[in-house]
């Protein structure tokens, strides 16, 4: 170990690597950096990482003022909880008849799971906004979340899990007494943690960033989610004062990179676990 | 189609005896009901709704609409905006799409030989995936920067004179291809690690027993045909992920200059949401699910013919 | 009144017909071996008596109440599976108390965080544990209750599984090959360890298993299943000694039965060599084909010649109690094997002439489609002279 421990393999393997890092991570760096500097500052030394002037709090001042920062996260949280939460009480349920029970349609509705994994959001938007706007359901939570009350991906994944528990555990629960539904509150669920944690994962970072559909049916400030109050304060501050925008940006970036840095070894495993299988 | 299925779940229950089977048939319809019912209300229909509109000339605030047959996609193969956004998209994908994969690979292949810093070089090529787009972008349209950015800066200090990366028609979609395989490598990373980390130790072992002395033939005998059916699918996600790009071209191009940046969703969006011609918008939606299920169809061809090492 | 009875269960998977009209009767206390080479439809059957699949025709009757129509979380019957089927996030005492917590509290009081505000949950739960903690003393699992199951090893997640089985106290009992995930040693001493437990708890149990060892040295009563069908229900030592039908005789025992085929002779007679025993049926015709068994113990080998059928030793296994000869019947091209003490078989070795004998009382005659032939054994001067000798 100690004779190659700096081999010349090594060092080109770690340059690459560490290069590559340093250039996928120069975003952050720079949005950290300009998210600190006055206007001044960014026109003239866009190489130097450190502000010549502090402007953090004039920056992030100008970004909570001009578009409601609060509201924005608080709409993200509650339309990404809402989303996942139905997704999961619909989703489990039917994947556990499909996976353990027998019943004639399990295979018409594996077809049916396998069609829907193809359809987009971007897909089925037109009419549904054209719906939304008959029954006067623009501008509204039940807009943003109703969509994707159904994931069929997450049936998919729920039921790969489930094929893979064994028959007899559920057997076994039958003759301790459960009926179905006792089954899948307390045994599925209880063992179902590592694919639940992954689907959540995968839910909440699609969801959290989704653009296009609340795009399409929030024209509401009051409703609008991170990535499309992002777009409102762009549109506002429609000259180059990156330094609120970058500041801005950092704002609503952080919850998200907070929560993957904190968990990344289970950001990680669900969406190895949620992309392979899906 | 939604009232048969209910129809034929009430004769169920309605003929249900005591015995076990019927009782577990008619638990596994209540469980599913739910879920069937919403796949039917928010996807089934929708796209049942798409089909049938791109053949009307409907509008959103005009009353009333006609069929128009096939006018729309008539309308279509006329369409230079529709054609500059097909081909548009086809190229971001043919850029992204490569070497995002090629270049996860070959990262995945070196952080799986290095020893150290593994959840290091994870996360710093991960956290793109993790962050929102919408507001990556205002941080790459600030690098782009024709100049004050610090791309351009940078090019700069070793005497060349930047383009306006996301300004000028020639250069806006490889500016958008950079941001798309930024974004996109991690996520392609992560799975081809764990594809990487379950290719048994002893294939390697036996490999080398074999004769095939250096890393190379390895790589070329053990890890490449292992990781076939990974690779399939980060190849199918990857194209489908490309052909859906909308999130930084509505953030920082709006399709320009000159359309030079026009996208299929993009497109559709336009068509459909701003100028609300729903009907013809409906018929570019066909064109957009046509391309999704044929790239879903090779996926499962390829996958039957050759993938058969798992 | 028995315990337990299954009236020609039916069951088919497809074409496929896996149970072709069980049949089976259990007293009150008894423990009954069904026993049988893998895909006999034993474990199938065990599932229909559970509720967990349903026969396509027949009926199980418990304590005189038919039960075929009954779900498996409302029939009073209890299961220990091959696999345990412990639930992996809960630990071994609450494992062993789901089936109580399942029947004693009512819908509200499992309700988590509401369910102890109902009236009667704590005293319910207290009783519970007490019960919980009985059974597992009776089992010697105390120090195991807080584990999960994934912290314990193969015996004595075993135990836990037998524990949760045995709490309720249910009216049958049933084990699908339970110690089949064991170790050798740990599988010889579990044995003796269930016998014991279902001595004192005197339910009717239904045991599972393709050891013909276990089903021998545990049951009252030994089922053989072989290809859906029952072919006997009888004692251990009956099945052993006395099979009723061929597939019977060759499924049990170890080394395996001696089976030749063999044509009836004059006068309804089987002969073995000189060795000759009449059927009871004398309307048989001569020339018809049977086959002829006999227990490898009871082969003779003598390597100094004398009486019996001349054969070579191919192979000889020395097993330390024993020896096993197998040897080659020459005239029909048929290899016998014999189990013989160490000091019968000194001196064997492969290629040697030898003569196989035996005694007509263990010969065996079955029909060719299966069943046992009754035969009365024939005085031969061998035997006089061995009487004599």
């Amino acid at each position: 170990m100690t004779r190659n421990f700096l081999s010349l393999g090594r060092i080109a393997r770690l340059s690459v690597l560490g290069l590559g890092a340093l250039i996928f991570l120069a975003p952050y760096i720079f949005m950290i950096s300009t998210a600190g500097k006055a206007q001044s500052d960014i026109f003239n030394a866009s190489l130097s990482l450190v502000p010549q002037q502090w402007f953090y709090v004039q920056n992030f001042t100008k970004a909570l003022s001009r578009v409601s920062m609060g509201t924005l996260l608080f709409n993200g949280v509650v339309v990404c909880l809402l989303i996942l939460v139905i997704q999961v009480v619909i989703a489990i349920p039917c994947a556990y008849a499909m996976a353990k029970l027998r019943f004639r349609a399990a295979r018409a509705m594996m077809v049916l799971v396998m069609l829907g994994l193809l359809v987009p959001i971007h897909a089925t938007a037109l009419p549904l906004y054209v719906a939304f706007d008959r029954v006067g359901g623009l501008n509204s939570y039940f807009a943003l979340v109703a969509p994707f009350t159904i994931s069929v991906f997450g049936i998919f994944l729920f039921l790969q899990f489930f094929r893979s528990m064994p028959d007899d555990l559920i057997h076994a629960a039958r003759l301790d007494g459960m009926s179905e539904v006792g089954i899948i509150a307390r045994v599925i669920v209880p063992n179902a943690w590592p694919a639940i944690t992954a689907f959540s994962i995968f839910s909440v970072v699609a969801h959290w960033n989704d653009l296009y559909w609340p795009l399409i049916v929030v024209s509401n400030q009051a409703y609008a989610t991170p990535p499309l109050g992002l777009l409102y304060f762009r549109a506002a501050e429609a000259g180059d004062d990156y330094g609120a925008l970058t500041a801005a940006t950092l704002i609503i970036t952080f919850p998200l990179v907070a929560a993957f840095l904190l968990a990344q070894k289970r950001f990680v495993e669900g969406i190895t676990m949620t992309g392979l299988k899906g | 189609m939604a009232d048969l299925v209910a129809a034929h779940g009430t004769i169920r229950h309605a003929a249900a005896t005591t015995t076990p089977e019927h009782h577990e048939a008619r638990t596994a319809w209540l469980l599913s009901l739910p879920a069937i019912a919403l796949v039917f209300l928010f996807i089934l229909l929708p796209v049942a709704a798409v089909i049938g509109l791109g053949f009307t000339d409907f509008e959103l605030g005009y009353s009333g609409f006609r069929f128009v047959g096939f006018d729309n996609y008539a309308e279509l193969l006329s369409d230079r905006t529709f054609k500059q956004s097909l081909w548009n998209t086809a190229v971001y994908t043919a850029i992204v799409t490569p070497v995002s994969i090629f270049m996860a690979l070959g990262l995945a292949m070196l952080i799986e030989a290095e020893g150290i810093g593994r959840s290091f070089f994870r996360t710093a090529y991960f956290l793109p995936v993790a962050s929102l787009l919408v507001a990556m972008a205002t941080v790459w349209q600030y690098l782009f920067h024709p100049t004050i950015g610090p791309i351009n800066a940078l090019l700069a200090l070793v005497g060349l004179e930047g383009p306006n990366w996301l300004g000028a028609s020639g250069t806006v979609l490889y500016s958008l291809s950079i941001i798309g395989i930024w974004q996109s490598v991690g996520f392609n990373l992560v799975l081809f690690l764990a594809g990487l980390t379950a290719i048994p130790r002893e294939l390697y072992a036996a490999a080398e027993v074999d004769g095939a002395k250096s890393a190379w033939d390895r790589v070329r005998l053990v890890t490449w045909p292992m990781l076939g059916p990974t690779t399939l699918f980060v190849t199918t996600i990857s194209i489908i992920n490309s052909v859906k790009v909308f999130e930084t071209v509505k953030t920082l191009t709006e399709g320009g200059p000159n359309k030079a940046s026009e996208v299929l969703l993009f497109t559709i969006y336009k068509e459909g949401f701003v100028y609300l011609r729903v009907g013809y918008a409906s018929a570019m939606t066909v064109v957009f699910l046509a391309i999704l299920v044929v790239l879903m169809f090779l996926q499962y061809r390829i996958q039957d013919r050759q993938v058969h090492y798992s | 009144m028995s315990a337990l009875s299954i009236r020609g269960v039916r069951k088919s998977f497809g074409d496929n017909q896996i149970l072709k009209g069980v049949s089976l009767e259990a007293a009150p206390g008894e423990f009954i071996a069904l026993v049988g080479p893998s895909g006999c439809g034993k474990s199938t059957l065990l599932r229909i008596l559970a509720g967990l699949e349903t026969a396509d025709c027949g009926e199980i009757v418990v304590a005189g109440q038919d039960i075929s129509g009954v779900r498996a979380a409302d029939r009073n019957i209890a299961m220990v599976f091959q696999s345990y089927a412990l639930y992996p996030h809960l630990s071994a005492a609450q494992n062993i108390a789901v089936p109580l917590v399942m029947r004693r509290l009512t819908r509200a009081q499992r309700l988590p965080m509401l369910g102890p505000l109902i009236p009667g949950q704590r005293k319910a739960v207290a009783a519970i544990k007490r019960d919980v903690r009985e059974m597992a003393a009776s089992l010697k699992i105390d120090h195991l209750l807080d584990r999960k199951p994934g912290q314990m090893s193969g015996g004595q997640r075993q135990r836990v599984a037998l524990g949760r089985a045995m709490v309720r106290r249910p009216a049958i009992f049933l084990m699908d090959e339970p110690l089949s995930n064991l170790d050798a040693n740990l599988r010889v001493h579990a044995r003796g360890e269930i016998v014991e437990l279902h001595r004192r708890a005197g339910v009717p149990t239904v045991y599972v298993t393709h050891d013909q060892a276990e089903a021998l040295s545990m049951a009252d009563r030994v089922a053989v299943m072989i290809g859906g069908a029952l072919l006997q229900l009888a004692p251990p030592q009956v099945i052993y000694d006395d099979p009723q039908h061929v597939e019977v005789a060759k499924f049990i025992g170890q080394p395996r039965n001696n089976l030749l085929s063999s044509q009836v002779e004059a006068d309804a007679v089987v002969a073995f060599g000189d060795v000759r025993c009449a059927l009871s049926d004398r309307t048989i015709a001569t020339g018809t084909a049977v086959t002829l068994g006999i227990r490898p113990e009871f082969v003779g080998i003598s390597a100094t010649g004398g009486s019996g059928l001349p054969a070579r030793v191919e192979r000889v296994e020395f097993l330390g109690s024993e020896i096993i000869v197998y040897s080659r019947l020459e005239a029909i091209r048929e290899t016998m094997i014999a189990k013989v003490s160490p000091a019968e078989g000194a001196g064997l070795a492969a290629g040697m002439p030898v003569r196989l004998h035996a005694a007509a009382e263990h010969l065996l005659v079955f029909a060719t489609d299966g069943p046992r032939l009754a035969t009365t054994p024939i005085a031969t001067h061998v035997a006089r002279e061995a009487a004599h000798g």
